[in-house]
């Protein structure tokens, strides 16, 4: 029989959040997908959701889920709970999705998984792989004892179509507990930037502290603008102040998974390159000839990144003219 | 104000390339350099800041490990930790991030914190998952991915890091919080502190005297297993040159054969 396997959905901007989605497919792939949408806009997306795998959706359409949404969310879903057990709870690794990950895993003593690249049934059992330090990749076994959770890392699945499904839609009515509602956003800034998101770009320009100083960081951004990119960064420079998080790739960052990664001035701690090693191609320029990025690069030039990079942002003007 | 830093030792992620033990399928802790996790100095840090601007405070480091932790636990009572807690059993060997969770929550329980401080994330592990199990374990609220913290009256204040910037989320105390990496500067323990570590009040526990379990934490509590260790697929080699003041030609070569122009 095939397996029920839930997906929670983020809303962003009063859509399903695409690294959701990319979650959905997957459980679809294994199991018989059901979607779990919560916040003001649910109703609208929940009956989205069938081509993108879902066979039923669960919509609790209330604002108090926009406000703070991991309590209110924790309790819903451990309602759920108590009247269904699907074989495993999927989530995006996302701030507020690992929340829930985490006080739902305590509450109801699931188990749980992060940092997921694949899984797959085999019998009762679930193997989940999991990439560990750069060079192993686990496969770790969980065994079947109530409703388990896997986290599945950024960009490990691409967004799957199936055409002309139509979900089940159920629409809760929980109770909403005041005590988690105690939480409250006060107030919310976004710190704008010019080209194409990070987590959405084909091509990314990243810089780290061989740069030098904040003021060479625009020699990055005009290759990236060159090469229709988005610019991005180390935790060193995002740290010194430079640019704000936003830019930072890494563990502590954003995952990234472009066709192109130029890395100027980046050493490759084992830190940034969690972020940025499923690129397509990548290119590493660096003075030091033993820097642990180059063992990630397709190519790797020897050199000076301030020197180089406006040389390429003019070739690449260049060749792109003829 | 009574402040809670949950800290925990791990090999040196500058000089350590962690390893799966292929026996017993751990994390390979003995014979490497082990540390104060890099990212715990700075959420103590964090602590210590909170402690000094709120004033009449104690921040107290709170660790689940083997007794080699007492050295981490040392640095942090150098670093300004007014008092430290490690609880040490070795039922409590291959316990997951729920029965670690559950293990911090029952010392803290017993402790009445206003505020419980971890990483976001350990640098081993980096599950991410014990902070929200601790909360829940103690039903706080958990204010998360902060990179700033203020308590104003009862209830504190943080700025969460956001993908696309930052929110300010308020809550009231007592809670947990996590901080990001990176947003607090380390501070480095001075001679003084070395010093002055060696009298500060230092609490070793096992696990009779916390009252739980043993079936639910340690290996035997754990709800995951690692069943197979493999090797991932290594990249291709790739082509390395030496700038001769060409490389911008030939890195656009290199674009144009991929198609990346
Ligand atoms: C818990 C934790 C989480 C972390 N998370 C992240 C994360 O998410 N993302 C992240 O990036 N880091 C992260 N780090 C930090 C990480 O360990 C490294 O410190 C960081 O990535 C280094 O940044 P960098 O490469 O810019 O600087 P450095 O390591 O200082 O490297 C600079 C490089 O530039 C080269 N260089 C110098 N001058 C030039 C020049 N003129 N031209 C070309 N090359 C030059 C040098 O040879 C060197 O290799 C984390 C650390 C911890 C402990
Ligand atoms: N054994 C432990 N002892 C004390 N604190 C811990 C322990 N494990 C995790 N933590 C805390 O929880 C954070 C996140 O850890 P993890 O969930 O393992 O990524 C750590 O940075 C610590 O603040």
């Amino acid at each position: 029989m095939s397996k029920t396997i839930w997906v929670l959905v983020e809303i962003e901007n009063g859509k399903a959040a695409r690294s959701s989605l990319e979650v959905l497919g997957k459980a679809a792939q294994l199991g018989r997908a059901e979607a779990i949408v919560l916040g003001s806009s649910a109703a609208e997306v929940a009956p989205t959701l069938g081509e993108f795998g879902a066979e039923k959706v669960y919509v609790h359409a209330d604002v108090i889920y926009d406000n703070y949404l991991t309590l209110p969310a924790v309790d819903t879903i451990s309602d759920l709970l108590k009247q269904h057990q699907p074989a495993l709870l999927m989530l995006a690794t996302t701030y507020d999705l690992r929340d829930i990950a985490a006080r739902l895993n305590a509450r109801n003593t699931m188990g749980l998984i992060t940092d997921a690249t694949d899984l797959a049934f085999a019998g009762d059992t679930l193997q989940v792989t999991v990439p560990w330090g750069g060079e192993n990749v686990v496969t770790a076994n969980h065994p079947q004892q109530g409703t388990g959770i896997v986290l599945t890392r950024p960009k490990a699945f691409g967004v799957e179509n199936f055409a002309g499904r139509n979900a089940e839609i159920e629409t809760l009515s929980p109770s909403l507990n005041a005590e988690s509602q105690k939480i409250k956003i006060l107030d919310r800034v976004d710190v704008p930037s010019e080209g194409p998101a990070l987590e959405d770009a084909s091509v990314i320009v990243s810089g780290g502290r061989g740069l030098g100083k904040a003021d060479n960081f625009h020699l990055v951004e005009e290759l990236a603008t060159s090469l229709g990119g988005a610019a991005g960064a180390t935790r060193a420079i995002v740290d010194a102040g430079w640019l704000p998080y936003s830019y930072q790739i890494g563990q502590t960052g954003k995952t990234v998974k472009p066709t192109l990664y130029v890395a100027c001035g980046i050493s490759g701690a084992i830190q940034h390159l969690a972020g940025m090693k499923g690129s397509k191609y990548i290119i590493a320029i660096n003075k030091d000839e033993h820097a642990p990025i180059f063992s990630v690069a397709d190519l790797g030039v020897i050199g000076d990144a301030i020197t180089i990079l406006p040389q390429l942002t003019q070739e690449v003007k260049r060749r792109k003219a003829h | 104000m009574k402040i809670y830093v949950c800290v925990k030792q791990i090999p040196d992620p500058n000089t350590v390339v962690s390893k799966l033990d292929p026996n017993t399928k751990r994390l390979v802790r003995s014979g490497v350099s082990l540390v104060l996790d890099p990212g715990d100095e700075s959420t103590i840090s964090a602590a210590i800041k909170l402690r000094d601007t709120v004033g009449n405070s104690e921040v107290v480091a709170v660790s689940m490990g083997p007794a080699s932790a007492q050295e981490a636990m040392r640095r942090a009572l150098a670093m300004g930790v007014d008092r430290a807690i490690l609880v040490t059993d070795p039922a409590l060997a291959g316990s997951d991030a729920l029965g670690t969770a559950r293990v911090l929550a029952a010392i803290l329980q017993k402790e009445s914190p206003d505020l419980v401080f971890c990483s976001t994330e350990s640098t081993d592990g980096y599950t991410g998952m014990v902070p929200g199990g601790i909360a829940e374990f103690l039903n706080l609220p958990q204010l998360t991915f902060a990179r700033e913290i203020n308590v104003e009256g009862a209830k504190a204040i943080i700025k969460r890091v956001t993908l696309t910037g930052y929110q300010t989320v308020e809550c009231p105390l007592p809670a947990v919080v996590t901080i990001a990496s990176g947003s607090f500067e380390a501070i480095y323990p001075t001679m003084k502190g070395i010093m002055s570590a060696k009298k500060k009040p230092f609490t070793q526990l096992t696990l009779a005297d916390l009252a739980i379990d043993p079936s639910q934490v340690g290996e035997a509590g754990a709800r995951e297993h690692v069943a197979t260790i493999g090797k991932a697929e290594a990249r291709a080699a790739g082509q390395i040159i030496k700038d001769d003041g060409n490389s911008a030609q030939a890195i656009a070569d290199f674009l144009q054969r991929y198609q990346l122009l």
